[in-house]
């Protein structure tokens, strides 16, 4: 464990352990710029989670009408307009790419801002705190209500709070099913019994989850699971904005009105308010989520105190060094603090680094958006039968079959004319298809669906053939346009 | 080797007492909860021993009596239920029904294919490519016995010329020469004239010499013409396809010792579902004939 109470320095050493117990934490309650910021994405991102899922999106008969779905029995990922199919995942694994170098360039601009104000584990142990907090009261309250013996009063707090919670979980639970099946439905169906036992199966997977890691693991999550902070540092250098403490300000602490003294007042109220339980003083550190809120505590503090805010800041390490600097040898006071301020630079958004993460991200994106944009709406693939590999016919004639496979993404009812490029004298026949005017066959496709076809080619007795001749086949729209091809070939004896 | 357990000036943390080269390891202790966790895993193998089969021992079969087998034949069970209604219907269903109804046609293709695979590729091929020596091939469309929906039905259900069914297709072609039905010039010579059917004679005079022995001795099973007749199982001799070879060595053979394919009856195998499946199925490959 990476927290050392600064008081424990001077205790003898204690009995050395391979384990250690936890020390749990007990953050309280805190007003301010950052806080408010927190309380505003935190309802930002449970309204989306849990509101998405009922949003409606019309795709005609037949098809759901939920506008975000991943329609896993029907191989379908609906995202409003949206359709992928699963040969189409890479848009997703695009997804993802693009999620990984944007949470990169955020890190080397701003540090860990995903970790302190978005990441589901901070969003709902946020949540299960403020439940906590209504329930069992602020920190030295619930220290004391842990502390007490177990009465009826105690009984009912923790009762409480755990239904809360469990309540809470079950809702988050229930929601992840929806962007699997219809919510309307499921929601019936749970409530009713009547949902699948995998429904329930996963339904209870993700309320237990969400109990466990959100009211009881907590920071032991962030700490010990998650593997983010351990590669973090990578992303971080001395220009990005992280939660620090101006120490060239502050120190030496001790009391308000003791002489000599910097501006940190060792009040611990940003050890108090912090949801990990670290000493932001004590420097950048694995355990910090740079969620910010000791920098509302510290505020809250130098403003009764009338001193200027800011001794905990988004600060980056460089000005930190520049400020320490400019301000060595200087007694505490107004005129280090003023130096000290002076001394800092810009912050430098504009680096090698951001700039690559900024072009990588481009490209990526560029890319997706390429593909996306000219993704076919069908698709031809042609099968060449290999046994047999040509068919010898009682008038001489040799023939080739072949497999084509028309998947449409689009809705629309729709037939197209299939024409052969080969050498004179070929002739197609697709098994089961009806002929439009020309006599060609037409093959319909099924609305969102794939159709297989069989078409046998035969090349007249008597034509001298290669072994392999080169064939295309072409679908034809109603106007005689060209609308898919794909190459393939006819194969004759050696 | 643990030595001395320190302070470490600059974390303030303890060390765990090791020292390599002078280099000694801070004690990060791990969380408790993380080594009970571990714990935990032990009691759920232990327990997963008792309940499943888990060790390399004759016997340990574990207490809720699971094997892989039994879940694979639960599982066919499962499938075979699934298919019941749909095989139901195929069985008391004619080919030409099954072939009207998308539904059962798709199903019969699927199934077929399965069952073409496992009972007759091993002498027709995959796919029906047939095979040099008298395995026909079933993707043409040159049919000994007839290539109509039914008439592919009753081959597969009765073979041809095996000892198991009295319904076997059971004609048989004579031994010209071996019988002494012809000579052996003679042979040569109907043989000349069958290879003139195909526009192939090497030999205009015996050929001549030949017609008039092919209408005496051939003709009431393979047609004046040598068209074939497939109410005999008489293959059409003027076309391009030919089961036991078209040169003249190969047409000469046969006319002197005959040719005389084997198939079983299937029908004493195979579910009346699986046959009209099949026949479906061989329909399908490409020479199926229109009813």
């Amino acid at each position: 464990m990476g927290r050392i109470d600064p008081a424990d320095r001077t205790a003898p050493p204690p009995e050395p352990s391979l384990y250690a117990s936890r020390q749990k934490v007990y953050p309280r309650a805190v007003q301010g710029r950052v806080r408010r910021a927190k309380w505003a994405i935190l309802a930002f991102c449970l309204a989306l989670y849990y509101l998405v899922p009922w949003l409606r999106w019309e795709r005609g008969p037949g098809m759901p009408d939920q506008a975000v779905l991943a329609d896993i029995a029907n191989a379908r990922l609906f995202l409003f307009w949206i359709e992928i199919w699963p040969q189409e995942i890479y848009f997703l694994t695009g997804l993802l790419v693009l999620g990984a170098i944007g949470l990169f360039a955020a890190t080397s601009l701003f540090g860990r801002v995903w970790c302190g104000f978005t990441c589901p584990q901070t969003v709902w142990t946020d949540l299960f705190m403020w439940v906590e907090r209504k329930i069992e009261g602020d920190r030295n309250a619930r220290m004391k209500l842990d502390a007490a013996p177990w009465s009826r009063a105690k009984l009912a707090r923790k009762a409480a709070k755990h239904a809360a919670w469990l309540a809470i979980a079950a809702a988050t639970g229930g929601a992840w099913i929806m962007y699997f099946q219809d919510a309307p439905t499921v929601t019936r169906e749970i409530l009713t019994g009547g949902a699948s036992l995998e429904t329930y199966f996963f339904f209870g997977l993700f309320t237990a989850t969400t109990y466990v890691l959100a009211g009881w693991a907590r920071e032991q999550v962030c700490t010990y699971m998650c593997p983010w902070p351990r590669f973090q540092a990578a992303m971080l250098d001395e220009n990005s904005l992280v939660v620090s403490y101006r120490a060239w300000r502050g120190e030496p602490r001790g009391k308000a009105k003791a002489e000599g003294i910097g501006d940190c007042v060792d009040c611990r109220a940003c050890v108090h308010v912090c949801p990990t339980g670290i000493d932001i003083r004590d420097g950048q550190q694995l355990e910090c989520i740079g969620c910010g809120l000791c920098i509302d505590a510290c505020d809250d503090v130098m403003r009764k105190l009338g001193r200027p805010a800011g001794l905990v800041a988004f600060e980056t390490l460089a000005n930190l060094a520049a400020s320490e600097a400019a301000t060595t040898g200087l007694a505490p006071g107004p005129v280090r603090q003023v130096c000290g301020m002076k001394a800092r630079q810009p912050v430098r958004f504009s680096r090698p680094r951001t700039w690559m993460y900024a072009g990588v991200l481009g490209a990526v994106a560029l890319v997706m958006l390429g593909a996306f944009l000219l993704r076919d709406t069908a698709t031809l693939t042609v099968l060449r039968d290999r046994a047999p590999l040509y068919v010898r016919l009682s008038d001489g004639a040799l023939r080739n079959a072949y497999t084509l496979k028309l998947a449409n993404r689009r809705r629309g009812e729709a037939a197209l004319a299939l024409a052969l490029d080969a050498p004179q004298g070929f002739r197609l026949v697709v098994q089961d298809s009806e002929t439009d005017a020309a006599g060609r066959p037409l093959l319909a496709l099924r609305p969102d669906g794939v159709t297989q076809w069989r078409a046998l080619v035969t090349a007249p007795a008597g034509l001298r053939l290669a072994e392999s001749t080169p064939v295309r086949f072409r679908l034809l729209d109603a106007e005689g346009r060209t609308v898919l091809s794909e190459r393939s070939v006819f194969l004759g004896p050696k | 080797m643990p030595t001395k357990i320190e302070k470490d000036a600059v974390s303030g943390r303890d060390t765990t007492g090791h020292e390599w080269d002078g280099i000694k390891e801070l004690n990060t202790p791990l969380p408790k909860w993380w080594i009970y966790t571990f714990y935990a895993t032990i009691v759920f193998a232990l327990v997963w021993v008792v309940l499943y089969p888990a060790l390399p021992i004759r016997g340990a079969t574990g207490v809720t009596g699971w094997t892989a087998r039994g879940a694979i034949v639960d599982e066919m069970v499962e499938r075979a239920n699934q298919q019941a209604p749909m095989l139901n219907a195929l069985r008391g269903a004619t080919p030409q029904q099954i072939v009207a109804d998308a539904d059962l046609r798709n199903f019969a293709l699927a199934g077929g294919r399965v069952a073409f695979a496992n009972n007759c590729a091993g002498c027709h091929g995959a796919g029906g490519q047939g095979a040099p020596g008298g395995f026909p091939s079933l993707a043409d469309d040159d049919w000994i016995w007839g290539g109509k929906l039914d008439q592919i039905r009753d081959t597969i259900r009765h073979g041809v010329r095996n000892t198991e069914d009295e319904a076997a297709r059971a004609t048989m072609m004579p031994r010209f020469l071996a019988d002494g039905l012809l000579k052996p010039a003679q042979v040569n010579d109907v043989a000349e004239h069958v290879l003139g059917l195909s526009g192939r004679a090497t030999d205009p005079a015996a050929a001549g010499r030949g017609a008039a022995l092919f209408a005496e001795n051939c003709a009431s099973c393979h047609g004046e013409r040598g068209l074939g007749n497939r109410e005999m199982g008489a293959p059409n001799l003027a076309d391009q396809v030919w089961l036991y070879g078209g040169d003249k060595a190969a047409v000469v053979h046969s006319i002197a010792y005959a040719r005389a394919g084997v198939m079983p009856s299937w029908s004493t195998r195979l579910d009346p579902a699986v046959v009209n499946m099949l026949a479906v199925y061989v329909h399908a490959l490409g020479g199926g004939e229109a009813e």
